[in-house]
C-alpha cells in the first residue's frame, strides 16, 4: 500500500494544486483520485505510517505563542493563565448533611447528626466532618469535628489526614487522623480512619453505606459502622478490640436531589470487653431505634 | 441577578398578562431576531439579518423567558439566539464586538477559516475583549456554508451567547432549494452553569433521573438483568450515564423557543425547504427527525456532501447539518430534537400557516449503555447479541478483573494514567459505520458517519506522513476530563504540527460518554472509507468506547484550540492547544 502511495504521490501533487489555500477552490478540482484507502476500519495501525513519532523539528520553529506576535505578550501571558485555570482547575465545594435525625428507642428520645463538606479542586481538598448525638432531655453526649486535608490518590479513593476534636461529658480528646474515603466496587461508599489521641490512645472507625434505588426518588440506604480500640479506655467504657457495631437502614424520598426526608431503623451494640464495661456502668449494651430525619445537600 | 434585571422580568410578566393574545405574541416576538421569530417565512438575503462589510455586535446581559419563567442570559445584541450573520464567500468581513459585561468576553467563529489571531479564543488567539472595549474581527471570507458563532470565555456560551452564521457561496449554490430556515438547537437552564458544574463535581449523577432502579428491574422496564446490573456496579459504572446534564434542569430550545412556544417555520406545499440545523447546546446531543418527512442531508459542518436521504440523524454539540425537506401536503410537521438521553425534547413546527401544529411523538426509552461503550468488543466476545435474560453466560460471574478495564500498557507512552483516568478502553472499535447511541434499533433510516461523502474531491491527496493517537480520558466519579489523562490546567504540551504536514490523528475514547471534539482553524477529513472524498468536519462526535481517525492537513499557521465541545468537559480539562509552525514571517 505504501509503495503504491509513494509512487503515486508525485503524480497526485502535480495534478492537484495541493498548496492552494483557498477553501472555495475545490469546486473544479481534478476527478477523484485514489488516496490510500482504509478499507477495514480496524486497519488504522496496519498502514505503514510512522506512528508515535515526534513531530518534525520545523513544528517547533518560531514563537512559542503565536498570539504574542500580534498582542502585548504580557497581556497574553495573563490570558493564557486564565485559560489554564478555566480548563481544568475548577475550585468548588460541597456540603453534605447526610443525617440529621431524631431517634426513639429504649425509652429515650435522642438526636444525632452526621455531616461533611469540602472545598477545593479535583485532587486537593480541605475536608471537614462532624457528627454527634445526645438526648433531647439530657446532655450532648458526643460531638466531634474533623478538619482534614484530602488528596485524591486513586480514581476512586482519597487519602485524608488531619485532626479531630471530640467532646464527651467524660472528657475531651484531640486526635490525629489518617483515613481513606471513597467508592468501593458495587458502589459502596466507604470511609475508614485511624485516630491517635492526645492521651496516646489508638482507635479506628470504619463505615460503609449503599444507595439502593427502589425508584428514581425512593432510596433505601443500608449503613454499617464498626469502631475498634487498641487498648482499654475505661473513661469512655471502651474495651480493647472491636468495641461497637452499628447497623441500620434508612428509606429516603428525594423531593429534590438536595432534600430528602427519611425514616429508618438502627441497631447499635457494644461488643467484646466494651459490652462488659458498658454493663458495669449500668447502661444498656445495645439498642434498637427508630429514626426520623432529613438528608440535604448544599 | 441584579435589581435592574428583576424589574425587567416583572415588567415582562405584566406585559404578558395584559396582552394575552395577538398583542402579547408581537411583544414577545420583538425579543427574537426576525429569523428566529415564530411564523418565520424563512431567511433570505433580503431579510433583517446582519450582513455587509461592517457588522456591529454588542455583548450584554439580558433577561430570557421560557416556559413562563425568566432568567438571566448573556446575549449578543440582546437576543437569544444571537442575530443571524450572513456573509458572502470572497467578501471582507469586519465584525466589531463591544463588551458591555463586567467580565471579559469573546466571539469564536465556529468552523470559519481565518487567521489565528481572529479566531476569538482568549489565551490562545487573542487576549479577549475587556469590559467596555470593542474588538474588531477582520478577515477575508474564503468558504461557504452553515456555521455559527459563540463566546469562548468562561461558560458564557451556556448562558445564551451563540448565534448562526451563514456564508453564501460566491457563485451558484450547488444545493438547490426554494426556501430556507435556520434551526438553532440549544439547552437552557435557570441554574447558572457554574452551579451545574459544582453539582456535577459534588455528585456526578446529580441531574440523572433515569437511572436503573429496583422497580425497573422488577417490571422489566430497565431492560437489564440483575447480573448485568451487578457487573456494572462492580465496575462502578452507570449504564444510564448518557448525558451529564439532562432535561431535569434543561429546557430544550429551537431558535430560543421552548417546546410549548412551538417555533413555527412556514412553507408552501411542494417547496424544497432547506433547514440549516445547528447544535449550539452546551451539553446536549440531539436526535433530530420530522415524522412524515424524509430529510435529504446535503451539508455537514458547512461542507457539502453527496445527498443522502434519512429519517433521523444525531447531531452532536457544535455540529451542523443542512437538510432539504419537501413537504407536499397542506399540513403541519413537527421537528423533533430529542435529547440523546430521552430526558426531554425540543419541538418546532413546519407549517403552511401560523397556528398549525402536528402530533409531538412521546419520548422514547432511555438507552442502556453496553459493554461496547466501555471499549469492550462484544462481537469478539460473542456476547453482544446474546439474550441476557436466558443466555447461558452469567455476566455477574464474569471476571472483569481478568479483562483489565484500566490497563496502562494500552495507553500511548506519554499518557498519564492517574486519578483522572477511570478506564482505558481495552478494545476500542471504529464505530463510524454504526448508528449513533440509542438509535440502533429505530425502524427507519438513520444517518451514520460513513454515509457522509464529500461532494468535492479532497484537495490534499498525499498520504499522511505520520500518525498521532490521542486518548479522550475521564473520571466520571470525580467529574475530571482530559486528553491523554491530563487536564489542560496541568500545563500540558501543546499538540504540534509542522505547517502543511499531513497527519492521521486517531482519537480513542476511553470513557463511556460521547465527546464532540472540535479543532479550530481547520477542517479535518474523517477517515470513513471514502478515500479521496473523505467528509470535511470541524467537529466529530467520538462514540463511547470507540476510536476514529481523521486526516489533517495542518495548513493554518498559528495556535488553535482543540477541545471537547461539551462545555462542562472542556471546563473540566478536556482542552489543548494545537500549534502549527512555522508562522508567516510577515507578522506585525
Amino acid at each position: 500500500m505504501r509503495v503504491f502511495a509513494t509512487a503515486l504521490a508525485p503524480i497526485l501533487l502535480t495534478i492537484s494544486p495541493a498548496a492552494a489555500q483557498d477553501h472555495s477552490a475545490h469546486t473544479q478540482t481534478p476527478p477523484i483520485l485514489a488516496a490510500p484507502a482504509e478499507a477495514d476500519p480496524h486497519a488504522g495501525h496496519s498502514m505503514q505510517m510512522p506512528s508515535d513519532v515526534a513531530p518534525p523539528t520545523a513544528a517547533g520553529d518560531g514563537s512559542a505563542n503565536a498570539a504574542d506576535l500580534y498582542f502585548d505578550p504580557a497581556v497574553m501571558a495573563g490570558a493564557r493563565e486564565q485559560l489554564r485555570v478555566e480548563n481544568g482547575e475548577v475550585i468548588t465545594h460541597a456540603i453534605i448533611l447526610d443525617r440529621l435525625e431524631a431517634t426513639s428507642g429504649n425509652g429515650a428520645e435522642r438526636y444525632a447528626w452526621d455531616a461533611q463538606g469540602w472545598y477545593g479542586g479535583d485532587i486537593n481538598r480541605f475536608w471537614w466532618k462532624s457528627e454527634g448525638e445526645g438526648a433531647f432531655d439530657g446532655d450532648l453526649e458526643h460531638a466531634e469535628l474533623q478538619l482534614l486535608y484530602s488528596r485524591a490518590v486513586t480514581p476512586y479513593f482519597d487519602l485524608q489526614g488531619g485532626v479531630r476534636q471530640t467532646y464527651r461529658p467524660e472528657g475531651d480528646r484531640t486526635d490525629l487522623v489518617l483515613g481513606v474515603q471513597g467508592l468501593a466496587p458495587y458502589w459502596f461508599e466507604v470511609d475508614g480512619a485511624l485516630f491517635v489521641s492526645n492521651e496516646g490512645e489508638l482507635t479506628a472507625r470504619a463505615q460503609a453505606e449503599y444507595d439502593l434505588r427502589l425508584t428514581q426518588r425512593l432510596i433505601l440506604q443500608p449503613r454499617a459502622e464498626v469502631t475498634l480500640s487498641a487498648q482499654e479506655i475505661p473513661e469512655f467504657a471502651i474495651g480493647a478490640g472491636l468495641s461497637n457495631v452499628l447497623a441500620g437502614a434508612r428509606l429516603r424520598y428525594e423531593i429534590t436531589r438536595g432534600f430528602a426526608p427519611y425514616v429508618g431503623v438502627e441497631w447499635s451494640g457494644a461488643v467484646g470487653d466494651t459490652r462488659n464495661l458498658v454493663r458495669a456502668n449500668g447502661d444498656a449494651p445495645e439498642a434498637t431505634r427508630v429514626v426520623l430525619g432529613v438528608r440535604a445537600l448544599f | 441577578m441584579t435589581g435592574k434585571e428583576i424589574i425587567v422580568s416583572v415588567e415582562r410578566r405584566k406585559v404578558l398578562k395584559a396582552f394575552a393574545g395577538a398583542g402579547a405574541l408581537a411583544g414577545v416576538q420583538a425579543l427574537f431576531p426576525a429569523w428566529a421569530q415564530t411564523g418565520s417565512r424563512g431567511v433570505a438575503p433580503t431579510l433583517a439579518t446582519l450582513s455587509g462589510p461592517d457588522i456591529a455586535l454588542t455583548v450584554g446581559h439580558s433577561p430570557f423567558s421560557v416556559g413562563g419563567r425568566t432568567g438571566h442570559a448573556i446575549t449578543v445584541n440582546g437576543t437569544l439566539p444571537a442575530p443571524l450573520i450572513r456573509l458572502r464567500e470572497g467578501q471582507h468581513a469586519r465584525l466589531s464586538v463591544t463588551n458591555t459585561l463586567d467580565e471579559d468576553t469573546s466571539i469564536h467563529w465556529h468552523g470559519v477559516l481565518l487567521p489565528f489571531q481572529m479566531d476569538g479564543v482568549p489565551g490562545v488567539s487573542f487576549p479577549g475583549i475587556r469590559p467596555g472595549e470593542t474588538f474588531a474581527y477582520d478577515f477575508h471570507v474564503r468558504q461557504s456554508g452553515t456555521y455559527w458563532y459563540h463566546s469562548h470565555s468562561g461558560l458564557q456560551e451556556a448562558m445564551g451567547h451563540f448565534g448562526p452564521l451563514i456564508i453564501d457561496p460566491a457563485g451558484a449554490d450547488s444545493v438547490a432549494y426554494d426556501r430556507e430556515h435556520v434551526i438553532v438547537l440549544s439547552d437552557w437552564s435557570f441554574l447558572h452553569p457554574h452551579e451545574i458544574l459544582r453539582r456535577l463535581k459534588a455528585s456526578p449523577g446529580s441531574f440523572n433521573r433515569q437511572r436503573t432502579t429496583i422497580a425497573g428491574l422488577l417490571s422489566g422496564e430497565d431492560r437489564m438483568s440483575a447480573s448485568e446490573r451487578r457487573m456494572w456496579a462492580q465496575m462502578r459504572m452507570d449504564p444510564r450515564d448518557i448525558s451529564d446534564v439532562t432535561g431535569s434542569t434543561y429546557t430544550y430550545l429551537v431558535n430560543g423557543h421552548g417546546p410549548q412556544e412551538n417555533w413555527t417555520g412556514l412553507f408552501a406545499p411542494g417547496e424544497r425547504v432547506r433547514l440549516r440545523i445547528i447544535n449550539a447546546s452546551a451539553m446536549t446531543n440531539f436526535n433530530v427527525r420530522i415524522p412524515g418527512l424524509p430529510m435529504r442531508v446535503v451539508q455537514a459542518d458547512g461542507e457539502n456532501v453527496r445527498p443522502v436521504e434519512v429519517d433521523e440523524f444525531q447531531i452532536a454539540v457544535a455540529e451542523t447539518y443542512d437538510v432539504i425537506v419537501t413537504p407536499r401536503d397542506d399540513r403541519a410537521y413537527t421537528i423533533v430534537s430529542e435529547a440523546v438521553d430521552r430526558s426531554g425534547l425540543g419541538r418546532a413546527t413546519l407549517a403552511p400557516r401560523l397556528g398549525m401544529s402536528a402530533e409531538i411523538p412521546p419520548l422514547r426509552q432511555v438507552p442502556n449503555l453496553t459493554m461496547r461503550d466501555m471499549g469492550m468488543d462484544m462481537g469478539a466476545m460473542n456476547m453482544g447479541a446474546m439474550d441476557h435474560g436466558a443466555g447461558g453466560m452469567d455476566h455477574g460471574s464474569m471476571d472483569h478483573g481478568a479483562m483489565n478495564m484500566r490497563d496502562p500498557t494500552l495507553a500511548p507512552p506519554n499518557m498519564a494514567v492517574g486519578v483522572g483516568v477511570q478506564s482505558i478502553s481495552p478494545m476500542p472499535e471504529n464505530r463510524l459505520a454504526e448508528r449513533p447511541l440509542g438509535l440502533e434499533n429505530e425502524p427507519h433510516r438513520v444517518l451514520v458517519y460513513t454515509d457522509l461523502v464529500a461532494l468535492n474531491p479532497n484537495r490534499d491527496t498525499r498520504p499522511p506522513s505520520r500518525t498521532l493517537e490521542i486518548h479522550l480520558t475521564g473520571n466520571m466519579e470525580r467529574y475530571m476530563w482530559g486528553f491523554d489523562g491530563r487536564r489542560f490546567s496541568e500545563i500540558v504540551e501543546p499538540i504540534r504540527f509542522e505547517r502543511n504536514e499531513r497527519v492521521r490523528v486517531t482519537l480513542v475514547n476511553d470513557t463511556m460518554m460521547q465527546h464532540p471534539i472540535h479543532l479550530h482553524g481547520h477542517f479535518f477529513e474523517l477517515v470513513n472509507g471514502h478515500a479521496g472524498n473523505q467528509p470535511l468536519k470541524h467537529t466529530v462526535n467520538v462514540a463511547p468506547g470507540g476510536r476514529l481517525s481523521f486526516d489533517l492537513t495542518a495548513d493554518a499557521p498559528g495556535d488553535w484550540a482543540f477541545h471537547c465541545h461539551m462545555m462542562m468537559h472542556m471546563h473540566s480539562g478536556m482542552f489543548n492547544v494545537v500549534t502549527v509552525r512555522p508562522l508567516d514571517e510577515a507578522a506585525s
